[in-house]
């Protein structure tokens, strides 16, 4: 691909969005570059899982433009299954197939979707069950299985479509407190590979450590954009040092 | 007693009838129903309505007049024949009607089914590419037929029994017809009666014990 590195992976333009009467998106400029580990924070009911949630349109749209590789996100039939193949997506209550076992969930799309070789895709998922640290669960259903090992399961699932981007919505919220850092070390890993990644999260941990980028969203809006130092120590905004001396302080 | 043992041959001959309608119909309204449930739940709205049309209508007509179109209006005047045989024509002309008919049951009960399974099923196949049709039969449909084993129990159950107005599509056969026959020479027979009865229960009392069974093996832990 020419000049491939120069274009953002994702670009949102002029982006709105409406539920009912309100405005949940609200004239959204953001992009996501390739490589780039953006984390969303802000107050619940702000848009940022909307958000997360429109790059691969699992939300719709009602004004703006989102392109994805350089090209407008397509509005459904195949064009919309190839391109949701090739964005990863971990939701807050992991959403695992429920009657299928948790390598069946890992090899479901790349036998299904990429049209692999049974023998092949099992091989690949049990590598990244144990790259997640769960291959000797592979037998098991998701019920059977902790939040954690669910949610890294689910991280599994993500990466064996070999996705140019993989979208975290509140990837840890549901999570018991002690399942937490399990989660939180995967996608550290992750990040650290390069992987890029779209995470919406209340954990200014994950943040500080893994971000390249913090993006602010409140009512709706991009209210601050910043590096994860600038913004935890020097926040340039009213709404964001207010949002994080209610939860920084203990 | 004497009568039951009598005419015991000719009433078993018309319920085998019974049992392969019940075989044909529980095959074809399974099918029936399940493509009735997809264009019901479809993103297409044309197809929504259709699928809905159909079952608000067949499902809300008495048999007996589902049963009398399907042999005088679809046979008779429209034309549709299976065979030449009046037998082997009726047989499949209460078939036809009785599917048609018992598939939007199965389709109402898979509808239920469909929304035991919870929306974050729907949206994560989505998530990895799976088109709306690999999403309904690889992710939705399997969770939903299972949620619903028991209530299928009872459709079909009901679907059983209704082979017995077959004679509503001119179809002079089955158990029920052969017993009103017999009647009229010997007159009411009590043992007949239960005799019947009890062939019924045969049939319908394992399926609503099995599907009972199997509705617990196959639930979906959630």
């Amino acid at each position: 691909m020419k000049n491939g590195d120069a274009v953002p992976l994702v670009k949102l333009e002029n982006v709105n969005k409406h539920f009912g009467e309100l405005h949940v998106l609200r004239d959204i400029h953001l992009t996501v570059d390739r490589g780039e580990v953006l984390v969303v924070i802000g107050p619940s009911g702000g848009g940022k899982s909307t958000l997360c949630r429109t790059m691969n349109r699992l939300e719709t749209i009602d004004s703006g433009v989102i392109t994805f590789d350089g090209r407008p996100l397509p509005a459904e039939g195949k064009p919309l299954a190839k391109l949701r193949s090739e964005v990863g997506m971990v939701f807050q209550s992991f959403n695992l197939f429920a009657h299928k076992t948790i390598l069946e969930n890992v090899t479901l799309g790349p036998i299904k979707v990429r049209g692999q070789d049974r023998k092949a895709a099992e091989q690949r998922g049990l590598e990244l069950l144990e790259r997640v640290g769960i291959a000797s669960q592979a037998g098991k259903y998701p019920a059977q299985l902790s939040g954690g090992q669910q949610q890294r399961t689910a991280i599994a699932r993500a990466l064996a479509m070999d996705p140019k981007m993989i979208l975290f919505d509140e990837p840890t919220s549901a999570l018991d407190p002690e399942m937490v850092q399990e989660v939180l070390d995967v996608m550290i890993g992750l990040a650290r590979d390069g992987m890029t990644m779209v995470v919406v999260t209340h954990e200014m941990g994950f943040a500080r450590r893994a971000a390249n980028r913090v993006v602010f969203m409140a009512d709706g809006q991009v209210v601050e954009e910043n590096t994860p130092d600038e913004f935890f120590t020097n926040a340039r905004t009213d709404r964001a040092k207010d949002f994080l001396s209610k939860i920084l302080t203990h | 007693m004497n009568e039951l043992i009598e005419y015991g041959p000719a009433l078993w001959e018309g319920f085998v009838q019974n049992l392969k309608l019940s075989a044909v119909c529980a095959i074809m309204a399974l099918v029936l129903g399940t493509v009735l449930v997809s264009m019901r739940v479809s993103p297409t709205p044309v197809l929504r309505a259709a699928g809905a049309a159909y079952v608000n209508i067949v499902r809300n007509t008495p048999l007996t007049l589902v049963l009398a179109f399907s042999a005088l209006g679809l046979s008779d005047q429209v034309g549709l024949v299976f065979s030449d045989d009046p037998a082997i024509n009726g047989f499949w002309l209460v078939a036809l009607g009785l599917s048609l008919y018992t598939a939007t049951f199965v389709c109402e009960a898979l509808r239920a089914g469909i929304n035991t399974v919870p929306f974050g099923q729907a949206e994560a196949a989505r998530a990895i590419g799976l088109t709306f049709f690999q999403s309904l039969t690889l992710i939705i449909l399997p969770q939903a037929f299972r949620a619903v084993v028991a209530p299928l129990g009872s459709v079909m159950i009901a679907m059983i029994k209704n082979t017995t107005v077959a004679v509503a599509a001119g179809y002079l056969a089955d158990v029920a017809f052969v017993m009103k026959d017999t009647f009229d020479t010997t007159g009411v027979s009590i043992p007949i009666f239960l005799g019947i009865v009890v062939a019924f229960m045969a049939v319908t009392l394992p399926i609503g014990f099995l599907t009972g069974w199997l509705s617990r093996r196959l639930a979906v832990a959630r």
